[in-house]
């Protein structure tokens, strides 16, 4: 046990005299997650609007006030004839135009109805859904208040037409920050954990001093552990850093079981050094080792995991590839707990998958780490 | 030196090699070599770059299992005991054992805890080492500041501070000026009259003169073996540079 305990006390003053990876480590998730939380920010903003409006009546006017004072639209040209709005849209001055009847307000009361078409910018589906969205919010909004107010002073027969109700399920301001938490988390953890701990002992073979321990009676196995130790305790103060900085300052709710969010992360946290672990018993250098596990796993983690893109819409093959991702089940099951706050029953696949990742890379690991230097 | 011998003479063996061969796929590194060596005996392992020294050294480690042979380290079997061979030997490489980053007191505790040995052991022979080697100022000091050959005089001191049977040290004083070469065996000296019996590969051929006996392996086989008197009187050679010579001739092995 002294032999042990003497090797983890060596870890840790290797990384506490190597001050500046250690501030990297332990800031990087603040960076990031406040990165994440609000600059790259995926929520639409300032949708720059175009309007033509024959019209200008009173509902034309009200509707463009509207969206003019909503935080996700300006608008930002006004145009007189339809040949205009393909010229906008070509100078890029413009993401989307609202085209208004003419006679709106009078076909509104005495028809009951008019049109109003929005056109967008499609080569960014993304805002353009959204905008699109928020728009038809916005006029259906107004045009809500004119027939309460039609039915109130019973001026006219003002058909009340039925709003759609659109409800976001789980995110319902549209945050952007809610989704990328679990992503981040699973980034960080992974980095820390299998970057770090696969450099590390990949460092005393490029040294020497990995042949200096094998002649010695140390099990390689307590070796091993031994680097692994303080990556596991700054693996955890980054995630309690991490749950922290969402909770109180991105103020993303935990729905669901703080603790079985712990014991997932922690999971997750072995899967990660276990792997750590596989990559230094397959490569030789430091080099290599950062290679392959930064971009070899890093890479498709973040790109496979479902972080960036949805996993639904990846081809079969890339889906078949994504199921090997640790962090990917990992990400799957934090959303499930913290974000949709579902019960752990809901997420025992994730949990198996996870269980048997850590057991199958500890076990080819220790398979492969070679105690005599061959 | 005639004293030292006799009392060798009578000591027991602490290694032995009887046929020890290594190959790497179809290439033999170490080709049945026979030999023993002596209790407290300085034994000195010559040969040319890609011989097979250090295979050879690693093998009688328990660091690589031998293809074919036996081998004895310490009373123990190198093929089926190498757990206890490792515990009673010290081991220095030529990129010295010793962690850069950590303080001079650090790395000794290390050392002294993979040995097994408890706090208040480490600590009291920490004082002492120090004391001896005059580091006392240096305790606190990391390993990469230190000079090349403060370095190794600290690594030898850490491989043979848990008082090890044999050490192992393979090229120990590459780079380091003669004064300091010369320090540097005083201290292998002192082992050596503690007990410690001293393995040591070395290119340098005036350290070979320092050595008890001394084997001079060429292409995987070891060609000679005596002391460096009688090796000398054998080659009819005025020093141990040309006895090397006149062996390290017929190598046909270009240095890997």
């Amino acid at each position: 046990m002294n032999q042990f305990s003497s090797f983890v006390r060596k870890e840790f003053c290797h990384i506490l005299r190597d001050k500046r990876t250690l501030l990297i480590l332990l800031v990087m998730p603040v960076v990031e997650i406040i990165l994440f939380g609000f600059a790259i920010s995926t929520d639409v903003r300032n949708i720059r609007l175009g309007i033509l409006d024959p019209s200008n009546d009173v509902a034309t006017r009200s509707i463009i006030q509207d969206m003019d004072a909503s935080k996700y639209f300006t608008v930002n040209l006004v145009l007189h004839t339809p040949e205009e709005i393909e010229e906008a849209f070509r100078k890029n001055k413009i993401d989307m135009v609202i085209v208004f009847e003419d006679k709106f307000y009078e076909r509104v009361v005495h028809n009951g109805s008019a049109s109003v078409q929005l056109l967008a910018d499609g080569t960014n589906p993304n805002t353009a859904k959204i905008g699109v969205g928020y728009a038809t919010n916005i006029i259906m909004a107004y045009q809500m208040r004119l027939s309460q107010k039609s039915a109130f002073s019973g001026a006219s027969s003002a058909t009340i037409r039925i709003v759609p109700n659109i409800k976001m399920l789980y995110n319902p301001q549209m945050k952007a920050a809610y989704t990328f938490v679990p992503g981040v988390m699973g980034m960080i953890l992974m980095l820390i954990c299998s970057v770090m701990t696969s450099i590390a002992i990949v460092r005393e073979k490029e040294r020497g001093t990995m042949e200096v321990l094998l002649v010695s009676p140390v099990k390689p196995i307590s070796i091993i552990l031994s680097k692994t130790v303080p990556y596991l305790v700054i693996s955890i103060v980054n995630m309690i850093t991490i749950f922290l900085l969402s909770i109180f300052v991105l103020k993303v709710p935990v729905s669901g079981s703080m603790a079985w969010l712990i014991i997932v992360s922690i999971l997750f946290i072995f899967v990660s050094l276990s792997l750590g672990m596989l990559i230094s018993s397959i490569v030789k250098t430091q080099v290599a080792a950062m290679l392959f596990s930064g971009i070899g796993m890093m890479l498709p983690g973040m790109l496979l995991s479902g972080l960036m893109f949805p996993i639904e819409n990846m081809p079969v093959l890339l889906q078949w590839i994504s199921y090997m991702v640790p962090a990917k089940w990992y990400i799957t099951a934090v959303k499930c707990i913290m974000i949709q706050g579902l019960d752990i029953s809901y997420c025992l696949t994730e949990l198996y998958v996870l269980l048997g990742m850590a057991v199958l890379f500890i076990f080819i690991s220790l398979k492969r780490f070679k105690y005599r230097l061959e | 030196m005639k004293n030292r011998n006799d009392i060798l003479d009578a000591a027991e063996m602490v290694i032995s090699a009887d046929n020890l061969t290594k190959c790497f796929k179809d290439f033999t590194a170490v080709d049945h070599i026979t030999f023993s060596v002596r209790k407290g005996e300085i034994f000195g392992f010559l040969g040319a770059n890609g011989a097979g020294k250090t295979t050879a050294m690693r093998m009688l480690c328990g660091l690589i299992k031998p293809t074919s042979g036996q081998g004895f380290v310490a009373g123990f079997n190198i093929n089926k005991e190498a757990k206890y061979v490792k515990k009673n030997i010290g081991y220095m490489s030529q990129n010295f054992s010793l962690y850069e980053d950590l303080k001079v007191w650090e790395n000794i505790r290390l050392f002294g805890g993979i040995y097994g040995l408890n706090d208040k052991e480490i600590a009291d022979k920490t004082n002492i080492l120090l004391k001896k080697l005059g580091f006392e100022q240096e305790r606190n000091k990391i390993v990469k500041s230190l000079p090349l050959g403060w370095k190794q005089k600290l690594a030898f001191s850490s491989a043979i501070f848990h008082e090890p049977k044999i050490v192992f040290l393979d090229e120990p004083t590459g780079g380091v000026d003669p004064s300091t070469r010369r320090e540097f065996w005083e201290m292998i000296y002192d082992a050596a009259d503690r007990g410690i019996t001293v393995f040591v590969t070395t290119h340098y051929m005036d350290e070979a003169e320092y050595c008890d006996r001394v084997s001079i392996m060429v292409d995987g086989k070891i060609d000679a073996l005596d002391t460096p008197k009688n090796l000398k009187a054998t080659y009819n050679a005025e020093n141990m540079d040309q006895v090397f010579r006149q062996l390290a001739r017929k190598a046909k092995r270009t240095a890997k």
